[in-house]
């Protein structure tokens, strides 16, 4: 996975300083948060439904190869086919090659987090074959050459006004040449010029919410039903989706789709929850004479067993993003990676490698919201830990971090010397103070470029409680 | 069944390293507090930092040699109190995680968890403090730090001590428990977005016309009267043992 995830201190001051970015993050409270924990509240079962939902997940994950075989074994018995990917380059070559063999011309995609990961659109695109992105964040994504800088709000990150200058110059080929202000226009205009997308596809590829293995079912959730259309009018559906999304029964998706909309969107469930199962029987109205499956792995195996392996329950609810005061203030695109915040700190360094993403397992303050709301109760924090153990051990902390980390840990063995050494970093704080207050610090710029700090005086509680 | 009366008991104050450098007066606020609860109590020499810094940042052997230390200087209480959040639960949540299950350092080391309370759940829970103190303090606003609220679900506890205060009446901000910023070393690596958070949490602050910001953790104490300061605001902020014991040192 290609990752700028090592640029994350510079884009993420970029970010801060972005007025637009910064207004469009204002949205997330009132439109994702709030709605969240309104839904938690109208559910008196919602933190029982949680542990259900963690215990699901956990059980497949712990039965995984037991699962997968029984739901490939079910989509062949409903006339589908199934292909294992190892990796973003098996997967991308195995949906090329179903596309140059039903002879694609037009092939339309929905949202899926999986292919942005194998980054698939320029891989297609790179072979002819060009794909257009009918989820409506996705498809303005698309236009403007970005990344979606969410999980399940791919533009959060823009503003009306963007997008309205964004169909303005991409919708003239189309016929639209008015610039629109009103968000219903929008929609309208895009909705349009999708519809033809949708018409024309013949192959569809959508990601998966959820896998069922006693059915062979794919499960998607969305709000625009685009994954319908974009599954009934071509001829050929392709599935691309991880191997930890699999659950055992139609029952357990039920669980887990109830915990996952609400700390999505708190919705109580989307406009549209999709059943895939199989290819089009003989006497059906419609949908895909071609069904496949692409179940990719791309390094989730390895995460079984280890000190990650918490973290294949997550199905990419978002919550751990929107409820993170971190990515509420720089946004996704900082992260750079297609997985931001706390959920991202953990996998980005997994998937990418962590010597391509030492910053995102520090950025957090631990301050655990992303835990608390975590629908599968991934121990979030846990895991950056981790990350931030390895790093430690491969020496990729930053030298000042690690040398102040390794003094402080001595000194904290040597009490005598702790002593003196606090009451001289009082005294020091003392001679930079202003009428008490420290607003200049030639070694503590990080701290008193932003605040002050109030001098304390008297010598250290320690001192000072032995001459009472 | 009338529970048995813990008072008389051997406290240790555990002042933790912020305490001990930057608000020796959080120090002898709970101190007083713990005396007046009628406990016995005691400062062990030699304590110094808990190792939360080291464990955070990903040094484990520094964390588990910190861990051992203290337990050390920590041994032969009845309990331990710290007026912090985020190292009581360093000591009470984390320290069993740095060894193996069935060693005696583990042992050890779950047997002071068991021991070690924050201040206010102390005062609050085990100690179940009837504070008959007032102060002229008025208005504040309390801030839930991250540790503490979250690992130890400290929340209701020092609104209740505070609330029972002649004199004292809390009025909510918008998000009370929402990050300042500090996160300990995140304020030093990742400057920027911690005073953003600080930003933020200073106007929620602003917003409730409190005169006093009262939190249980020096570092977020210290993070958001540094903001506060340098915004030119002239709220005031306490360590909710200062407020308690009404001893507020200028
Ligand atoms: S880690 Fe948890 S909260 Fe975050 S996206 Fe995954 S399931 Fe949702």
């Amino acid at each position: 996975m290609e990752v700028t995830s090592n640029q994350f201190k510079q884009e993420a001051s970029k970010a801060l300083r972005n007025p637009v970015l910064q207004k469009a993050l204002g949205h997330i409270e009132e439109g994702f948060v709030e709605a969240r924990n309104q839904a938690a509240r109208r559910l008196p079962e919602f933190e029982q439904m949680r542990d259900r939902a963690r215990d699901i997940k956990a059980h497949a994950i712990d039965n995984l190869g037991f699962y997968l075989s029984q739901f490939e074994d079910q989509v062949i018995a409903q006339g589908g086919q199934v292909h294992w990917a190892a990796d973003a380059q098996e997967a991308r070559e195995i949906v090329a090659a179903i596309c140059l063999d039903q002879g694609a011309r037009n092939i339309a995609k929905s949202k899926s987090m999986v292919t942005e990961e194998i980054e698939l659109g320029p891989y297609l695109e790179a072979k002819g074959l060009a794909s257009v992105e009918t989820d409506l964040g996705e498809y303005i994504i698309q236009l403007r050459d970005e990344k979606p800088s969410h999980i399940i709000a791919p533009i959060i990150h823009l503003s009306k006004e963007q997008v309205s200058d964004t169909f303005y110059e991409h919708h003239q080929k189309h016929g639209y040449f008015d610039k629109l202000t009103e968000r219903s226009a929008l929609v309208k205009q895009a909705r349009s010029v999708l519809r033809k997308s949708f018409m024309n596809a013949d192959v569809g590829i959508t990601g998966a919410n959820f896998l069922v293995a006693e059915t062979g079912s794919v499960v998607l959730v969305t709000n625009e039903g685009n994954g319908d259309l974009v599954t009934t009018i071509p001829d050929t559906h392709i599935v691309v989706t991880g191997i930890e999304k699999v659950v055992p029964t139609m029952d357990d998706c039920h669980t887990l789709l109830r915990v996952l909309v609400r700390s999505a969107t708190g919705q109580d469930t989307t406009s549209y929850v999709s059943f895939f199962t199989g290819a089009k029987r003989p006497g059906d109205a419609a949908g895909p004479s071609n069904f496949h499956v692409v179940l990719v792995d791309n390094g989730r195996s390895d995460m079984v067993g280890g000190v990650n392996h918490d973290m294949l329950r997550c199905i990419r609810c978002g919550a751990c993003l929107n409820h993170c005061p971190v990515y509420a203030n720089i946004g996704g695109h900082a992260y750079g990676s297609v997985y931001p915040g706390p959920m991202g700190a953990v996998l980005t360094p997994q998937l990418a490698g962590v010597e391509q993403a030492i910053d995102l397992p520090n950025a957090s303050t631990f301050c655990g919201k992303c835990e608390e709301v975590c629908p599968v109760r991934i121990p979030l924090p846990s895991l950056m830990r981790h990350w931030r153990e390895e790093e430690f051990a491969r020496h990729l902390t930053p030298k000042p971090m690690r040398f102040g980390l390794g003094m402080w840990s001595w000194l904290g063995r040597q009490p005598a010397l702790y002593r003196v050494v606090l009451s001289m970093v009082q005294r020091v704080l003392g001679l930079f103070a202003k009428r008490g207050w420290v607003k200049h610090l030639p070694m503590g710029t990080s701290w008193t470029l932003y605040r002050d700090m109030k001098a304390p005086k008297g010598g250290s509680f320690q001192q000072q409680w032995r001459r009472r | 069944m009338a529970e048995a009366s813990t008072k008389g008991k051997r406290v240790a104050l555990f002042a933790t390293c912020l305490v001990d450098l930057m608000r020796p007066n959080v120090g002898f606020a709970a101190a007083r507090l713990i005396e007046d609860a009628g406990y016995q109590l005691e400062v062990p020499e030699g304590q110094t930092c808990c190792g939360q810094p080291a464990y955070n940042g990903g040094d484990r052997a520094a964390a588990v040699a910190a861990a051992l230390y203290t337990i050390d200087v920590l041994s032969g209480f009845d309990y331990v109190v710290l007026p912090s959040g985020s190292c009581a639960a360093m000591i009470s949540r984390h320290y069993p995680t740095l060894f193996e299950k069935g060693s005696a350092n583990h042992d050890r080391a779950v047997a002071l968890a068991a021991r070690t309370f924050e201040l206010t759940v102390f005062l609050a829970d085990i100690a179940k403090t009837e504070l008959s103190s007032s102060s002229t303090i008025g208005a504040i606003t309390y801030h839930d730090s991250c540790s503490g609220l979250r690992e130890l679900g400290i929340h209701d506890q020092p609104r209740k001590l505070l609330s029972a205060m002649e004199g004292v009446t809390i009025s909510e901000m918008k998000n009370p428990d929402t990050c300042c910023g500090f996160g300990g070393t995140f304020c030093i690596k990742y400057p920027e977005i911690s005073s953003r958070l600080a930003e933020r949490k200073a106007s929620d602050i602003v917003q409730t016309g409190a005169s006093t910001l009262v939190a249980g953790d020096v570092g977020c104490m210290l993070n958001i009267e540094g903001k506060l300061h340098r915004q030119g605001s002239d709220i005031k902020v306490r360590h909710v043992a200062e407020i308690l014991a009404d001893m507020v040192d200028d």
